[in-house]
């Protein structure tokens, strides 16, 4: 099947949207391609319509979500758009390829999951919004690879999506806000919080920052998680980290220690969780980089040191006609993306440029606020001395710590690009998603933080879904 | 030789660090001269981690390629052996499948030359061929196999090679693109690059896809032209192939140079569990466009010779670009035209195989040494005096 | 929001889930929290970033190799192995 429109919009997140929204408001016709069988995205996720449900289910679905409001009103604006025959809405596929074509973009797609029957669909559009959004970043550590350990975003998105917990005794670790949200999501839920380890200290001053950058609702947000923090008893431990997580075929416990402010281990600090069943980790996010990397946008490092894409104030990227909207701009939450959608859509819906358009001030005060909060939770800078020689880097292809330094010293690899040829990591099933911010970081050297080239190299992903060769095989060309 | 013996200057100055100027190298500094190595990037940074890394006899033209190939395997298997688990090398063997009455025909025929010129080569009934690989689709009528044929992983062979010369004693410096060179009157005496002047004894161009540019510097042509491949890369899975596995059309495709988009299937599995589907060949420059039709190409032959492929996802696709010169041989040896420049380029599809060879006679005649094999066949001179002519490229790393 | 149980199959024995649930919700809910062993050092593994991504959780679904457990939802009678 085939789908034509003015502007085709890649997921169905806060930015997404909004995006489709906005463009469908403005009088476009809108292609809406998502991987998720519902709207939503990683924020909004909620339980699944299909399951017979009542009015107060969904207003249940908004239970912990910030901004339910502002998803319930772009949803339904969303959904009329929909009956409107205005927006298609193309759920469960997966953009396996997005390509230019001569006046436009081609995005190619696969049924996200095998089963449930969604079959392909190619979507030619005039001009594409892309808002992939993004995926929790991981640090390697001892024992990591434990069943039982899981992307912090990983537990939050189980527990709305599925209204139950993963385990019972919970160790959450990383650092950013974020990390408070999915302690308390889980404590609402039932679960035991043993300890939330934060690696920086930024508690102090951050409720300031928020009034000062003039985004006050940050601090009501901090407010509620410091209050559910008093109400579960959940300790929140600053400069702190897991050094080890514990067992032989399950996590069964973690190692902490107390950090320096560069991430150094304060020797005497040590100390042992027993009990636990479900460690999560969270070092902020990585933007999903592969559709913008692969249809050539500029990019740049943003202040958490991810790679992301160069936009104008018009959300429009280095490419004429390729708009980002949400984490592919910069990491900077929910409110953000949907600004950026907005902003993002109504200008793909009409792109002439003769009037110079000025961004809503809010972008640029969540864009400040998102800045200093990446400051304030900055990835350890000694974190690679936490790591043993035998510790798993690339999940997927099981290489070491130890196999990088190798190829580093030995061979000369200093990118992700000579790491993966050398030694296999980022080679495997999730082709370096996991793995690859780590092994740039190990490229570039103890202490040393990854360069753009690197990082470039590792959202190099010709395939940004694995896809059928039997779907392949049937492409005309 | 001993020209040009500064701090900065050595016998032997290589240009490109892919696997041809690591061999090259590697068996220079074996020979006990001094050698210096520059790249413009790492180890491996062009066509040689963009590739496959079979070592193939059996698509070999009789005369001085199958010759040099099999002067090479000899390479790898005794100069080389003690490194062979460096960069996993395997003696899996090759399986040409005939699928149509006139290409098990054509197959046959070729077989019996082979077999008179020595190759190892067995004839496969349906019986055998479906013993040797049980997934093989049930339309292939028979087939032919190749002990000799094996494997390496390109990258390692490159990287490992460098570390070796210089433990032998080269140096190898990343990150310095040669931009020009050192001449004294017509000779050339050493290269220039934005770190300084190199001076060299004899500077060897193994640059590739790069090497007509490097020596229209020289003031000579060595038409070295890309031809683009698309290789695809399937999930992890269980053992399913078990050899290399190709088509009888393959061969035909591997000489011809018509422009249009051509492809048989090679298919093979590889240790990690995926299984590689190669590779297409396109004289499109250097355009980097993912090609729809490329992969749609790929995945219809490939499961026409492994049904069972049809259900299999690809998690990554790949090209390169193969250095080619418009007669399909190498040219390896001693520019005449520009004395102390030498060229070992243009390999084609087949450079990783031929490295070994390639760098070992390259380093005989370098030091002074008759080579095992004649290198007249691909002495550069053969493009005459005509002027020098490079095709234009958007983008230079693979 | 407690929608009716289904009755699903884990490595042939029977297994209750929510509908609506997701094949690796209804596996750790249980208890089950590694269905994958690794092809280099047969290590367990099972969910790990929950959303499609580290393609850690794979599982078989009604013969279909290598599908995410985080993302396909369980339904009535679906045969899920471990790989
Ligand atoms: C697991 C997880 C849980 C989170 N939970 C919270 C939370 O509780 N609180 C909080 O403040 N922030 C949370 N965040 C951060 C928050 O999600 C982001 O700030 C916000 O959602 C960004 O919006 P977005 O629209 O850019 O991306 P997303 O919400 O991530 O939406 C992107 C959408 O695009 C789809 N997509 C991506 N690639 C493709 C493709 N190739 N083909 C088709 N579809 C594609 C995805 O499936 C997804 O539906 C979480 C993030 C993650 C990863
Ligand atoms: C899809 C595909 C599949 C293939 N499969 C096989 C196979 O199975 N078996 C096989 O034997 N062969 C195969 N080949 C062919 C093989 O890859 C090539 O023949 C071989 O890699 C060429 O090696 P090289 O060292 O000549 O070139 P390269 O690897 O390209 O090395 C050239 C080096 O020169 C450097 N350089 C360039 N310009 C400069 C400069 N100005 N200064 C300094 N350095 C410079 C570059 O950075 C690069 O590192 C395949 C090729 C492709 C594209
Ligand atoms: S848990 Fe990561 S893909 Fe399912």
């Amino acid at each position: 099947m085939s789908v034509t429109v003015d502007v085709a919009v890649v997921g169905a997140g806060p930015a997404g949207l909004a995006a489709a929204v906005a463009a469908a408001e403005a009088g476009a016709r809108v292609a809406v391609v998502d991987a998720g069988n519902q709207p939503g995205g990683q924020f909004w996720r909620h339980a699944p319509e299909t399951v017979q449900r009542q009015a107060a289910d969904v207003q249940a679905d908004g239970h912990g979500h910030h901004g339910w409001n502002t998803y319930l009103d772009l949803r339904a604006r969303f959904d009329a758009a929909q009956h409107a025959g205005r927006i298609t809405y193309l759920p469960g596929l997966q953009v396996w390829m997005a390509e230019r074509s001569e006046d436009g973009f081609v995005l190619r797609t696969t049924p996200a999951v095998a089963s449930a029957g969604a079959a392909p669909v190619t979507v030619t559009a005039d001009r594409l919004v892309l808002c992939p959004g993004g995926y929790d970043r991981q640090l390697p550590v001892p024992g990591w690879d434990l069943p039982g350990v899981l992307a912090a975003g990983g537990i939050q998105a189980f527990i709305k999506a599925n209204g139950v917990l993963p385990g019972k005794r919970f160790v959450i670790a990383g650092t950013g806000p974020f990390l408070l949200p999915v302690a308390a999501g889980i404590a609402e839920a039932g679960g035991k919080v043993l300890a939330v380890l934060e690696s920086s200290a930024p508690s102090a001053w951050l409720p300031h920052l928020a009034a000062a950058s003039g985004v006050p609702g940050k601090a009501l947000e901090g407010a509620e998680y410091a209050a559910a923090f008093a109400r579960h008893r959940i300790p929140y431990r600053t400069r702190s980290i897991v050094t080890e997580v514990l067992g032989s075929d399950r996590a069964s416990g973690v190692r902490t220690a107390r950090v320096d402010p560069a991430g150094r281990v304060r020797p005497g600090t040590e100390r042992v969780y027993g009990d636990v069943d479900v460690v999560g980790f969270g070092w902020g996010f990585t933007p999903q980089m592969e559709l913008p990397v692969s249809l050539g946008v500029e990019t740049r490092l943003d202040a958490d040191g991810s790679l992301v894409g160069v936009v104008d104030d018009r959300q429009q990227s280095s490419v004429p006609g390729l708009y980002l909207a949400g984490e592919v701009t910069g990491v900077g939450g929910a409110t953000l993306a949907v600004l950026e959608g907005l902003a993002a859509g109504a200008a793909a819906a009409r792109p002439d440029p003769g009037v110079p358009v000025k961004p809503p001030a809010a972008i640029a005060r969540h864009r400040r606020f998102a800045q200093a909060m990446h400051q304030a939770h900055p990835v350890p800078a000694a974190w690679q001395d936490w790591l043993t020689p035998d510790t798993t880097v690339c999940r997927c292809e099981e290489v070491t710590a130890g196999d990088i330094t190798e190829a580093r010293e030995d061979l000369g690899a200093r990118d992700v690009r000579s790491l993966k040829s050398f030694t296999r990591a980022g080679m495997g099933w999730c082709q370096g998603r996991v793995c690859g911010f780590a092994a740039a970081c190990l490229g570039a050297g103890p202490g040393e933080a990854p360069g753009a080239g690197s990082l470039a190299g590792s959202a190099k992903r010709p395939l940004a879904a694995p896809v059928g060769i039997g779907e392949l095989a049937a492409l005309d060309g | 030789m001993n020209f040009g013996n500064g701090p900065r200057g050595s016998d032997v100055l290589v240009m490109g660090a892919g696997v041809i100027g690591a061999a090259t190298a590697y068996f220079a500094a074996q020979q006990g001269l001094s050698v210096t190595v520059l790249d413009k990037g790492l180890p491996a940074s062009g066509t040689s981690s963009a590739c496959e890394g079979n070592i193939l006899v059996s698509d070999k033209e009789l005369g001085p390629e199958l010759e040099l190939t099999r002067y090479s395997l000899g390479v790898w298997h005794n100069d080389l052996a003690e490194h062979k688990k460096l960069w996993e090398f395997e003696s899996k063997g090759g399986i040409i499948v005939a699928s149509r009455e006139s290409s098990l025909a054509s197959l046959n025929r070729v077989m019996a030359v082979q077999k008179g010129f020595g190759v190892d080569v067995e004839e496969l009934d349906q019986a055998a061929l479906r013993e040797a690989e049980p997934h093989i689709s049930p339309e292939a009528l028979g087939g032919a196999s190749y002990r000799e044929d094996c494997q390496v992983q390109p990258m390692l062979v490159a990287a490992h090679l460098v570390r070796l010369a210089t433990e032998a004693g080269a140096r190898f410096i990343a990150d310095t693109p040669v931009t020009g060179f050192m001449r004294d009157g017509g000779r050339v005496t050493g290269v220039r690059t934005p770190r300084g002047d190199f001076p060299a004894g004899a500077v060897v161009n193994c640059t590739g896809t790069w090497a007509g540019e490097l020596a229209a510097m020289a003031g000579v042509e060595v038409p070295v032209l890309p031809r683009r491949g698309f290789v695809m890369v399937t999930e992890p899975l269980p053992p399913m192939v078990h050899h290399k596995v190709y088509a009888a059309e393959y061969i035909d495709n591997v000489g011809s140079s018509d422009a249009g988009l051509q492809a048989s299937p090679v298919v093979e599995g590889t240790p990690s569990g995926t299984i590689l589907i190669g590779s297409t060949r396109e004289r499109v420059g250097f355009d980097r466009t993912v090609s729809t039709a490329a992969l749609g190409l790929l995945a219809r032959n490939a499961t026409a010779l492994f049904p069972f492929l049809e259900r299999v996802k690809a998690i990554r696709h790949y090209h390169g670009f193969r250095p080619y010169c418009p007669d399909h041989l190498p040219v390896i040896g001693h520019d005449d035209r520009a004395p102390g420049l030498w060229h070992a380029a243009g390999h084609e599809g087949a450079g990783i195989g031929l490295s070994a060879g390639t760098g070992k006679l390259l380093a005989q005649a370098l030091a002074g040494l008759t080579p095992d094999l004649d290198l007249t066949p691909f002495a550069p001179a053969r493009f005459g005096e005509a002027r020098p002519q490079t095709a234009s490229r958007e983008e230079a790393t693979a | 929001m407690n929608p009716q149980p289904v009755t699903i199959t884990f490595d042939g024995r029977p297994l209750t889930a929510a509908a609506g649930q997701s094949v690796g919700a209804a596996l750790a809910s249980q208890g089950v929290t590694a269905w994958r062993s690794t092809r280099k050092g047969g290590r367990p593994r099972g969910l790990f970033c929950g959303i499609g991504v580290c393609f850690d959780c794979l599982v078989t679904v009604d013969g279909e190799t290598n599908q995410r457990a985080c993302l396909v939802e369980v339904c009535e009678g679906m045969e899920v192995e471990g790989s």
